[in-house]
């Protein structure tokens, strides 16, 4: 009961994985907004970016409404260097919301010392001060034509932000899930996004909160 | 997704994994009704059965799913359907027909909170006396229960192993946080994973007895079809496979179905533990639950508590033995489950008496967080 417990990335991506990524332990990511919003493709594309490409162990899991369009989406991805036990967020590091209503419902158990990011234009009240808000929408609508790769240009900034997956990483992993024809459009998407943070967001993480003494 | 699994990390779904890991081991016949959360093995071997030249059946519901499957079995085929809870319900009958006509075929049951339609997307664990007892007639059960990606794949493998090797239907029991769960595994390439034929008669078809046995207590079957004539039935029969009620040809007959499952205990007795050598506090778990209780050790130890766990992947027949192993000595046992308490009342009966076994049930179509396991066991310690 055991072959299929080795780790590492395919060949093609060892090469190309930088040796300097820093160490990561546990970094919970959940990605919340509306079906439609490609919420899971951009959940996959960030697993297989920090699991495949960055060779990271990783976790993912989603849920959604039974809507085709509308209703609530989240998908979760868990981001470390050690193998994964918990698979679900328990203290969310980062959490991107592209509605008001994601960011209403999940803000509340994101401790003080996660990111928050939301849609600048999507996202009218930001449920916090320090919450970095960009406009993914407005930038895939207005520079790029195809609000659908708001998703992709939100991938950019949060990789740009936090580093949970690298850039090249996440292009490499996005090349290989996007429907052929597209592949300009969303590497030009995914810098868009990167860009976005560079120039407009603050750059330091927020300051570790200390361990609550209710902790076990 | 590849026709063959390849030796290189991907990304996959626990549902993806048990259709490839029931690929790997031989499946060539599938056919079921799709449910939520089990849906995606339907979808995927509908796609990838066609194209290997094996037929995919999507039935009209379950018990036919499950019918269709006992047939392709007789004729010689790997069989395999994948349901829920509410298609489980319907498959008991054919189940324990599965058992006394001893067809091999595997059967995944995804289970989601119950009872009846319960809540389709969210996690219960509370068909685990169901899988053992869901079909009347005492009977032998095999029941395998994986809580990673990578052990989808491996006991969806190891279900067809046993069910070809002991002629009888395995369960598959999965639940929705570890079907819909997708993580990063490595696949053993094509030809790495052991794989297990039934054994078929070496005597010309005049000559077959279908239900008799060597020293193995195991019958060769014959494919259906191949001029090997022998009669199938559901009531209790004799070496030829037809109905008896002489006691003594009944009682052998009860004696060898439970016997060819008894004395391989040790093989089906399948668990793996985790920080249990200098562990003061057990915990026991099993499916998703089992990923809570990781943590728990992690956390627990982070803090100075002495923690161990001890995953079942075989739920039945019940690891007797590495329980009672694991129970030794220690303080506490907590068993937490996402039911009223059904693998805690079996780890109670072979606890004896011994240890103080707790169990942790949640119900509210959530799974229990390893916050939650520590909080309880501040209280219980």
């Amino acid at each position: 009961m055991s072959p299929a417990k080795k780790s590492g990335a395919p060949a093609s991506a060892k090469k190309a994985a930088p040796k300097t990524l820093p160490a990561m332990n546990r970094l919970e990511v959940r990605l919340a907004g509306s079906g439609g919003q490609g919420l899971l493709l951009a959940g996959l594309v960030l697993a297989e970016a920090a699991g495949l490409y960055d060779g990271r162990e990783v976790a993912m899991v989603q849920s959604y409404g039974p809507e085709a369009r509308g209703g609530a989406s989240k998908a979760e991805v868990i981001v470390s260097d050690r193998p994964i036990d918990y698979p679900l967020c328990s203290k969310v590091d980062l959490l991107l919301a592209l509605n008001q209503e994601a960011a209403d419902t999940y803000a509340w158990d994101v401790d003080p010392s996660s990111w928050v990011v939301v849609d600048a234009d999507l996202v009218e009240h930001p449920p916090t001060s320090r919450a970095v808000a960009l406009p993914f929408t407005a930038t895939a609508r207005d520079k790029l034509k195809k609000i659908m790769v708001a998703n992709v240009v939100a991938l950019g900034a949060i990789s740009q932000l936090t580093g949970v997956a690298s850039l090249k990483s996440l292009e490499k992993a996005l090349l290989a899930r996007v429907p052929k024809g597209t592949e300009a459009l969303n590497r030009k998407a995914l810098s868009l996004g990167a860009k976005l943070a560079r120039e407009q967001a603050v750059k330091e993480k927020p300051a570790q909160a200390v361990l609550s003494a209710a902790d076990f | 997704m590849a026709k063959t699994p390849v030796n290189r990390a991907r990304l996959l779904q626990g549902n993806e994994a048990i259709a490839l890991g029931a690929l790997a081991a031989g499946c060539d016949f599938f056919a079921g009704y799709p449910i939520t959360p089990a849906s995606e093995i339907t979808e995927i071997m509908s796609r990838e059965l066609p194209a290997l030249g094996h037929p995919f059946i999507q039935m009209e519901d379950e018990i036919a799913s499950i019918g269709c499957c006992l047939g392709a079995s007789l004729a010689g085929r790997k069989a395999m359907t994948a349901t829920s809870g509410p298609g489980f319900s319907l498959m008991q009958e054919n189940l324990g027909y599965a058992c006394i006509a001893e067809i091999p075929t595997v059967i995944v049951n995804v289970m989601r909170a119950g009872p009846s339609t319960g809540m389709p997307t969210n996690p219960g664990q509370g068909d685990v006396q169901q899988a053992r007892w869901g079909t009347h007639g005492d009977h032998p059960a095999i029941v395998l229960c994986p809580a990673s990606v990578g052990e989808c794949f491996e006991v969806a493998v190891q279900c067809f192993n046993f069910a070809e090797r002991f002629r009888t239907p395995v369960v598959l029991l999965s639940d929705e946080v570890v079907a819909h769960m997708r993580e990063k595994v490595t696949l053993p390439a094509e030809g790495q994973v052991e794989v297990i034929n039934r054994p078929r008669p070496l005597e010309p078809p005049d000559w077959y007895k279908p239900y008799k046995a060597d020293g193995s207590q195991i019958p060769r079957l014959a494919d259906l079809g191949q001029g090997y004539r022998y009669h199938v039935t559901g009531l209790v029969h004799d070496e030829r496979g037809f109905p008896t009620r002489r006691a003594d040809e009944v009682e052998p007959f009860y004696a060898r179905l439970f016997n060819k499952i008894s004395r391989n205990f040790t093989m089906l007795e399948m668990v793996k533990g985790v920080a249990l050598e200098d562990a003061e506090i057990l915990i026991i778990a099993y499916g998703c639950t089992a990923r809570s209780a990781q943590a728990a050790v992690r956390l627990g130890r982070e803090r100075g508590l002495k923690l161990g766990l001890l995953q079942l992947i075989s739920l039945w027949p019940f690891p007797r033995r590495p329980v009672e192993e694991a129970l030794a000595g220690k303080k506490l046992c907590l068993v937490p489950e996402l039911n009223m308490g059904q693998i805690s009342r079996e780890v109670k009966r072979v606890n004896n008496g011994r240890t103080q076994v707790h169990r942790h049930s949640k119900m509210d179509g959530s799974m229990i967080t390893p916050e939650e396991l520590l909080a309880r066991l501040r209280v219980l310690s």
